[in-house]
């Protein structure tokens, strides 16, 4: 079964990709869309046996590499930890599959789109059922690689290739760490297989290490290093530049890939190395850092951005920083239980605003849009549903696991924690008032688009809807039902088993009632007030841009990263590449090498050539130079 | 009165051979002028052969002389066949025009 769930997605990748041409585009769409179902449902088996009967296995695909004492087994981890993440990326997945069949039907590559999907969607399976850290690398950098092919999937577009290449150069970052800290473990521990490594830890705590001139602790030079893969693939503070301009991809694209599932991989890494970060305080502490400045500085620019998908996106940028935080302050659970619920949502935001920009034909500006929401009931709908979710409005799911996160950091009961609870807190009233603003802009006020008549606009086709009520039916209840299975009551809960450690047991304390109370009243709050603002009386967010021009342009322009990036990074590699292009390359190289031999060559052979005049008398002549020359010398001896 | 000796004799040969050898590629004219220049070459062989003939008082050089007179008088035959049918081909005899040789 497990192997089934995890190949369906291969091969219909590869059905769809080198036979979409014969099968045809609607085939291949069916064919994709039914086989990663298929491995939906099965996920959902899989993960009601975990629920239930405690099941877990380790089967061994293949043998991948067998050499010397490095032995790595292609193989497919079920345990409550990978069963949470097969579910939500095969449903996901599923979803966003057939929603692509609507969304993408004037475009005329569908085939490639739903291979590519498909694709992604079973280098995710490898990645979060891998057994070792090979296997889990392998995945890693599958998504990547299709994360590359989607963002850039309108190759015409100038934007959209260069936003693929900058994903893929920043993803780059972020692996040189990862690939540094797996080479570590491995010289380390002399095994890359979890459980190996896992046992072995204790015993390496104290060990020091030089690195960079200074001796550092083996074991906090491992997290951190893990820790940059984790933040480049999640998009993390310093490494989160890629994430906005992914936008360039298609929507489903972004509501899969940059929303739900690949950018939760880093996540995902800390939690299932949860035995390893447990005994490097120094780095969960800077994970937490990392985490909710994330959250905030991501939040703050989502306040002020007018592209539908860069809030949206940003907005995931800021719940990773949640997720971080979370797994910072030792709440594993947490982290996992808001990657759980913050997919359902994130993913119906974002399939909700491709519904509406395939309404507004293209528009993403959500200054061009306003007064729809009578021409587009069900999206608007959904829309709310899925924000409500994602502030956290009390007993939808969003609620649940960010009040969770802050009560934990709360109860960590350190400096950091206390301050991550102040962020937190503060992040979670951002995110309401640029969430309710996306909502109030789209579908209130005055109708603003002057390429479309409003009449014009219409809903979106019954195939793009059903994923979105679906997904509906998880922002709603995925808090309520999971509450308890994944954050349990207590100390109590045995549905993680073996695979998250807790080197100190969670405390089971509550927290004082305001901590609790805090955040919904401002969720709540914060909906009138944005109503007022952005609806009734939109002088006010103008006056204060207007009367902050520094702040509001700091905010424009993304604290500026883009721009010092530019500077200290692209432009200083790319005159070091000019440099060794223009002066090494050619003037050395090519000067001496290939274009001098050549050139060398070509000058004798000119030489040479000009013996050949073609006239006669001048080869008579030759000729008796050279008989005469032979006779002198015949002669002379 | 000077005795003329076997040594006068070789020289007008080999005045008349050097005047044939440059003559061939000296020459910026014509092809007949070639062939010419190739008689003046056998008949300075001719010369040779001739008065070596005499100071050693043996006929076998002066027979080979016809011989190579009959030889020249075909070669020149057909040398001029050759030059009328270029001619004929290619319109000219000039040697500066004649490089179809050249790569």
């Amino acid at each position: 079964m497990e192997i089934t769930l995890l190949f369906l997605p291969l091969i219909a990748s590869i059905i769809s990709g080198f036979f979409g041409k014969y099968i045809g585009d609607r085939n291949s769409e069916i064919v994709t869309s039914l086989f990663v179902s298929i491995s939906a449902i099965l996920a959902l088996i899989l993960f009601y046996n975990v629920i239930f009967n405690h099941y877990e296995n380790n089967i061994v695909v293949a043998s991948w590499i067998n050499s010397g004492t490095l032995n790595v087994n292609w193989s497919i981890k079920v345990d409550a930890l990978s069963s949470v993440m097969l579910v939500v990326v095969t449903f996901i997945s599923s979803l966003v599959h057939i929603y692509s069949i609507g969304y993408m039907s004037h475009d005329p590559h569908k085939t490639r789109f739903m291979a590519y999907l498909s694709l992604f969607t079973f280098a995710m399976l490898t990645l979060v059922t891998a057994d070792n850290f090979l296997q889990l690398f392998f995945g890693w950098e599958g998504v990547g690689l299709c994360s590359y092919f989607l963002i850039g999937f309108w190759f015409k577009k100038d934007s959209a290739n260069a936003a693929a290449i900058k994903a893929f150069v920043v993803n780059r970052v972020g692996d040189f760490g990862f690939a540094l800290g797996i080479f570590l473990i491995f010289y380390l521990f002399g095994t890359v297989n979890y459980s190996e490594v896992f046992e072995q830890v204790p015993q390496i705590i104290d060990k020091k290490l030089l690195f960079l001139g200074m001796y550092i602790k083996a074991i906090d030079l491992i997290c951190i290093l893990l820790f940059i893969g984790a933040m480049g693939k999640s998009a993390q503070f310093f490494l989160h530049t890629w994430l906005p301009d992914a936008m360039e991809g298609p929507t489903p694209v972004s509501a899969l890939i940059h929303a739900a599932t690949m950018v939760t991989a880093g996540v995902f890494l800390v939690v299932r190395c949860s035995p390893i970060f447990e005994y490097s305080p120094l780095t969960l502490n800077i994970i937490t850092i990392i985490g909710m400045t994330t959250a905030f500085f991501a939040a703050t620019v989502a306040l002020v951005q007018t592209d539908i998908k860069k809030i949206i996106a940003y907005s995931t940028c800021s719940q990773l920083g949640y997720m971080f935080f979370a797994a910072g302050v030792g709440a594993y659970n947490v982290a996992m239980f808001h990657l759980f619920t913050h997919a359902f949502f994130k993913a119906l935001l974002f399939l909700g605003s491709g519904s509406v920009i395939h309404s507004f034909k293209e528009e993403q500006n959500i200054n061009e849009m306003g007064a729809v929401y009578k021409k587009l009931p069900y999206t608007w709908i959904l829309m709310i549903i899925g924000t409500l979710a994602l502030t956290g409005f009390p007993f939808l799911s969003g609620f649940y696991s960010k009040e969770a996160i802050i009560e934990f950091a709360y109860l960590r009961g350190n400096t950091v924690g206390y301050y991550a609870v102040g962020v937190g807190i503060f992040t979670a009233l951002l995110t309401s008032i640029y969430s309710w603003r996306l909502i109030f802009k789209t579908f209130h006020g005055s109708y603003n688009n002057k390429k479309l008549k409003i009449e014009q606009m219409q809903e979106s086709p019954i195939v793009m809807l059903l994923p979105l009520i679906i997904l509906s039916l998880g922002a709603i209840f995925a808090g309520f039902l999971f509450k308890d299975l994944f954050i349990g009551h207590g100390g109590e809960n045995h549905f993680w088993g073996e695979s998250i450690k807790f080197l100190n047991p969670l405390s089971t304390e509550h927290p004082p009632l305001w901590i609790v109370l805090t955040t919904p009243i401002l969720v709540i709050l914060s909906i009138p007030i944005s109503y007022y603002l952005f609806v009734k009386n939109k002088e006010i967010p103008n006056w204060f841009a207007n009367s902050n021009k520094p702040i509001y342009n700091f905010l424009v322009n993304k604290w500026y990263f883009d721009e010092l990036y530019n500077v200290i990074f692209v432009q200083f590699s790319k005159k070091i590449g000019l440099y060794f292009w223009k002066v090494f390359d050619v003037k050395i190289i090519d000067r001496f090498g290939p274009d001098g031999i050549s050139s060398l060559i070509k000058n004798l052979s000119i030489k040479a050539s000009k013996f050949q005049t073609g006239f006669i008398y001048q080869y008579a002549f030759m000729i008796l130079l050279g008989f005469s020359a032979l006779l002198t010398f015949l002669i002379l001896n | 009165m000077i005795d003329i000796g076997l040594g006068h004799y070789l020289t007008l040969g080999a005045m008349i051979f050097t005047i044939g050898v440059a003559g061939i590629f000296l020459n910026r004219k014509n092809v007949i002028v070639i062939l010419m220049s190739i008689e003046l070459i056998l008949l300075a062989v001719n010369i040779n052969l001739v008065s070596f003939s005499i100071f050693i008082n043996d006929l076998t050089g002066q027979i080979f002389t016809l011989f190579i007179l009959t030889v020249a008088a075909a070669e020149a035959a057909i040398g001029l066949a050759i030059i009328v049918v270029y001619y004929r081909n290619s319109s000219t005899v000039d040697v500066e025009k004649i490089d179809s040789l050249k790569g």
